[in-house]
């Protein structure tokens, strides 16, 4: 579309409703020119005006375009450097005040209400998290300063790198490999690769320990062949270290890149990427110029998981007495008796997060990406490889799979077998049914309210309900024992509120209506890994086109039928991927379960806690391996479902394609 | 979409909470929170249950439980917290979490080092915290005290658990009352310069290094020993080392105990005492020592037939209040000599 610039640069198409869609601008290809119009397709920046819900749905969507000439600065102030990267001035603000101004009606709409009081609500542990801090019982900074500050500070910031780098590069070349060529066992390890995901980071690091150090197989294996005795005769890498801590959670944290960067790609239009081949683009280039900046929103998505989860790891990095920042909020929290200190370390932590994403928003700022809408979507068809290539392939996707699934799975498997007799008993049934339905309600809780507050802020994008979506994300990068806390808290205060209210005027006592029962549970599951909903969902809603929405408006529909009408079916596979990760999460999920569980109630994972925290793998396999093949089941489900409702998108879409209408690059 | 979906969740938490409510209700009952694994705990609930129809309701979590106490207040369903290491019991009862409990059968059975002045905590079981040699690599006598492993020829012979672990934790603050703060440190320095290896792993882990050859001495709690002894797969392991009770013509080997409090809001009060007391009493005495190796806290129950072949020793009689008092210190030492690091 944009012949001013070649496309061989990063390609975007860019919106930018000034309510619902920050900054945009279309610098190409294939958004469809019978929607826009010739003229106004080029070069302009789009106003989508949120309508009222209510009674908008006989109004127009007002549409206001902006010229724009990439390359010198915006009119008005919709700044942007030339060079593209970070804007200084935020234009995006600029305008969406602009309008939030002028639809002040719709910002106290039944949405935007019932979304900010849930993103309140989900927000109060984290609250109340920071509320502790500053009610510490003594100030730890002078001694943490004078003594550990500075090695947890490093640790966990070479803990952070190593995982990124780690995800990064095993997560994207697999997915990469597996949407663009064809190899021997791609269809397997399409989702093979997710199997990791189903595996514990303390299971793994328990196994790994037991595999590896000095009485275990490899090393008596060593010892064996070449005479040795002691520990002291040879060399042999130590497992326990920060490298070592590294490599158990990137094998387990891979998946989350890999499974964002997989569905990025197959989301990418073979037309976009031919596009930009006609246009010129060298083709080795692809990748880096093209696919990676397009998927790079979905990508970042699931490395801050990943990141996220590093931070949160207490089991891991104190199993390898790697001292982290974590490590050190348990150390002030359990050993100095001070939770409001260890409350402050997490206040750090979340800060830490806060900072990383904030950088990544910043940077990204002027780089929605919309796929061109779904009558041009058209499969990719997928190079094959032979020969040398693709066994190396093979062995690419195999070496993350075998590491991060088959050995683990293997070793648990043995031992479940030698303790299968004392492990299996009655209870055990009951133990894995509270697992799967705990995980399954709030894994469907988590999505719903994803989905709600997404929407919310795609109708009416609010200052408020952004920062309460923000801060209420953040209860994934806080250590589960500590968000647990933050929900004990709310929860108490308001039972014991009710309770003193009824005691006094109706002298009934009411106790403790909420705390301490599933609902608290599911709650804390829903705080913990709305992040990561939100973060799916979110991204799925953001690549349909706000066209659809104001075509829909113009011709009739309310809010709630857009959403479930047009959004929904569009975003399956983003909300299936929310509901597969959460509900993978929730079966794993440990410390805030033992915390704020009910009385004589187990899930799988405190289950295999009781024996793994003394140190008693072999009781403890059974039902770790049960986890992971639980885990492995909405695996196999979701990965077949987001694939299948690809194909019949990719489907319904070739008779257009075929009818001639392929993209055409643009022309001045 | 939504409503199967709402219905999901509607019929889903049905089910939950009925699982719930049924354990709940029943109609004598005493709920638990516990720090103590519920493979130790449970025996010994279910011998309660049989002996008085007393049902026991418990939530085991390592963390946290304190807290939930705290924020449960009056209406919290908790009658006991089961507590694994004293520095807990002095939180919970320094949070103002525990109420005194006067009854003759724990004075009875209880020595009075092992339980509250205020009658506020009671000990359960306890361990010694000893020291293991490697049979073949460190000649009898060379040590005899905790202060023998600062000798320089132990150097880089030494492993640990961390050194803030409780247990390593209440060992120092028990030097801290017995020899002061400077000596203390001094001594986690000197053993800090012996290490072999930077602290890490739990007790077993220690036992096995010195199986390997990494270390030649680490200092464990006796019930650990006692556990991987009577394991057939640990047992090999175990024999390569010799059990050292240290500090037997000083002070005596230091002991951490295990113990119990009441809460305050404790709703089935007499039930609770009920189970305190049979806690202390022969039956829950002995399957606590024959299950998990701990030494009784009932001076007329006898030790498991393993831990009772080590023979008699010395116990450091040192009130637990003292340690509970200097636990904060000591664990700052930890961090001021590195010891971790």
């Amino acid at each position: 579309m944009t012949a001013d610039k070649p496309v061989t640069g990063r390609v975007k198409t860019r919106w930018g409703s000034s309510a619902a869609y920050h900054s945009a601008m279309s610098t190409k290809v294939s958004w469809p020119e019978e929607e826009l119009g010739k003229n106004r397709a080029r070069q302009t920046l789009l106003s989508n005006t949120p309508v009222h819900p209510v009674q908008g749905a006989q109004v127009a969507p007002e549409i206001q375009y902006h010229r724009f000439i990439p390359g010198q600065p915006a009119p008005q102030d919709l700044g942007r450097p030339g060079g593209g990267g970070i804007t200084a001035t935020r234009s995006p603000d600029a305008s969406g005040r602009k309008v939030s101004h002028k639809s002040s009606m719709p910002a106290i709409s039944g949405w935007s209400v019932v979304a900010l009081l849930i993103a309140f609500i989900v927000c109060l542990p984290i609250l109340s998290v920071i509320w502790l801090s500053f009610n510490p019982e003594e100030n730890i900074w002078p001694h943490l300063v004078n003594t550990v500050l500075a090695s947890y500070i490093w640790t966990t910031l070479g803990l952070m790198l190593g995982v990124a780098i780690g995800t990064l590069l095993i997560g994207v070349s697999t997915a990469w490999l597996i949407t663009h060529y064809e190899f021997p066992g791609r269809s397997l390890f399409n989702w093979a690769l997710l199997l990791p995901f189903a595996v514990p980071a303390y299971v793994i690091a328990f196994i790994y320990t037991d595999l590896l150090e000095f009485a275990g197989p490899v090393q008596s294996g060593l010892r064996a062949l070449f005479g040795w005795k002691l520990a002291n005769e040879y060399w042999f890498p130590a497992i326990r270290t920060l490298p070592g801590a590294i490599i158990m959670l990137v094998l387990v944290l891979y998946p989350y890149v890999y499974l964002l960067a997989r569905a990025a790609f197959l989301e990418q239009s073979a037309s976009v990427l031919e596009a930009a081949k006609v246009l010129g683009g060298p083709s080795q280039n692809l990748f880096f110029r093209v696919a990676l900046p397009m998927a790079r929103p979905a990508i970042v998505v699931g490395l801050s998981m990943a990141m996220m989860e590093t931070l949160n790891d207490f089991g891991t990095v104190d199993y390898f007495a790697v001292r982290t920042l974590t490590a050190g909020l348990y150390d002030v929290w359990l050993g100095m008796n001070n939770l409001g200190g260890g409350a402050q370390i997490a206040t750090l932590l979340l800060m830490f997060v806060m900072m990383l994403i904030g950088l990544e928003k910043v940077s990204r700022r002027h780089q929605q990406n919309f796929q061109p809408t779904a009558t041009r979507f058209r499969q990719l068809t997928r190079h094959p490889l032979s020969g040398r290539r693709a066994l190396l392939a093979s062995a690419a996707c195999l070496a993350p799979v075998l590491l991060g699934f088959l050995i683990p799975a293997w070793v648990l498997v043995d031992y479940a077998i030698t303790y299968f007799a004392e492990s299996w008993t009655e209870d055990f049934r009951q133990i894995a049914i509270n697992s799967m339905l705990l995980s399954g309600t709030a894994a469907a809780t988590a999505v719903t309210i994803g989905i709600l507050l997404s929407y919310s802020q795609r109708l009416h994008p609010t200052r408020l309900l952004r920062t309460s979506v923000n801060v209420s994300s953040m209860g994934y990068a806080v250590p589960g024992a500590v968000l647990a806390i933050g929900v004990i808290i709310p929860f108490a205060t308001f039972d014991n509120t009710l309770d003193d209210f009824m005691r006094r005027h109706f002298d009934i006592s009411t106790g403790l209506l909420l705390s301490g029962t599933v609902f608290a549970l599911i709650f804390a599951y829903t705080v913990r890994f709305l992040a990561v909903a939100y973060g799916s969902v979110d991204a799925s809603m953001k690549k349909i086109s706000p066209h659809m929405d104001d075509a829909a408006r113009s011709l009739g529909h309310s809010s709630v039928s857009i959403l479930t009408r047009i959004h929904l079916p569009l975003m399956k596979s983003g909300v299936l991927t929310a509901a597969l990760v959460v509900f993978v999460d929730c079966m794993k999920e440990l410390p805030a379960t033992l915390i704020l569980r009910p009385f004589n109630f187990d899930t799988l994972a405190t289950h295999v806690y009781q024996f793994a925290s003394d140190e008693l793998i072999g009781e403890a396999s059974l039902g770790a391996l049960l986890i992971v093949l639980v885990g492995l089941a909405p695996v196999i489900l979701l990965t077949t479902t987001i694939d299948r409702s690809r194909e019949l998108k990719a489907a319904g879409i070739t008779t257009i394609d075929a009818s001639g209408d392929t993209p055409k690059p643009a022309t001045a | 979409m939504k409503s199967p979906l709402l219905r999901t969740l509607a019929a889903v938490s049905a089910v939950l909470s009925l699982s719930v409510a049924g354990s709940v209700l029943a109609a004598e009952e005493v709920n638990v929170y516990s720090y103590r694994q519920p493979f130790l705990t449970k025996p010994v609930f279910d011998e309660f249950t049989k002996e008085t129809g007393i049902k026991v309701n418990t939530v085991f979590a390592k963390e946290g439980l304190i807290e939930r106490l705290m924020n449960e207040g009056r209406n919290s369903p908790a009658d006991l917290m089961l507590v694994a290491n004293v520095g807990t019991l002095g939180a919970a009862v320094e949070s103002d979490l525990a109420q005194r409990v006067d009854s003759d059968v724990l004075e009875a059975n209880i020595p009075a080092n092992f339980r509250d002045k205020g009658n506020k905590w009671f000990g359960l079981t306890s361990r010694a915290r000893v020291i293991i040699t490697s049979k073949d690599r460190v000649e009898p006598g060379l040590i005899e005290s905790y202060a023998d492993l600062t000798k320089p020829e132990l150097e880089g012979r030494i492993c640990t658990r961390s050194g803030k672990h409780p247990y390593m934790v209440e060992l120092v603050a028990a030097m801290i009352t017995h020899d002061g703060k400077a000596s203390a440190q001094n001594w986690l320095a000197g053993v800090k310069e012996n290490l072999a290896r930077k602290p890490q792993g739990g007790d077993r882990a220690q036992v096995s290094a010195i199986a390997e050859g990494e270390c030649d001495v680490a200092i464990v709690n006796s019930y650990y020993m006692g556990g991987m002894l009577s394991d057939p797969e640990q047992k090999a392991t175990a024999e390569t080392v010799n059990i050292l009770f240290p500090d037997q013509n000083g002070n005596g080997t230091h002991m951490n105990i295990s113990g119990v409090i009441m809460t305050k809001a404790a709703p089935n009060r007499d039930n609770a005492l009920k189970l305190m007391e049979f806690l202390s009493n022969d039956v829950a005495q002995s399957i606590y020592a024959d299950l998990n190796q701990e030494f009784p806290i009932n001076p007329d129950v006898p030790a498991s037939d393993l831990i009772s072949s080590w023979g008699e020793f010395k116990h450091d009689e040192l009130s637990l209040n003292a340690i509970i008092k200097n636990r904060a210190l000591a664990y700052r030492l930890a961090d001021e000599v590195d010891y971790d690091g």
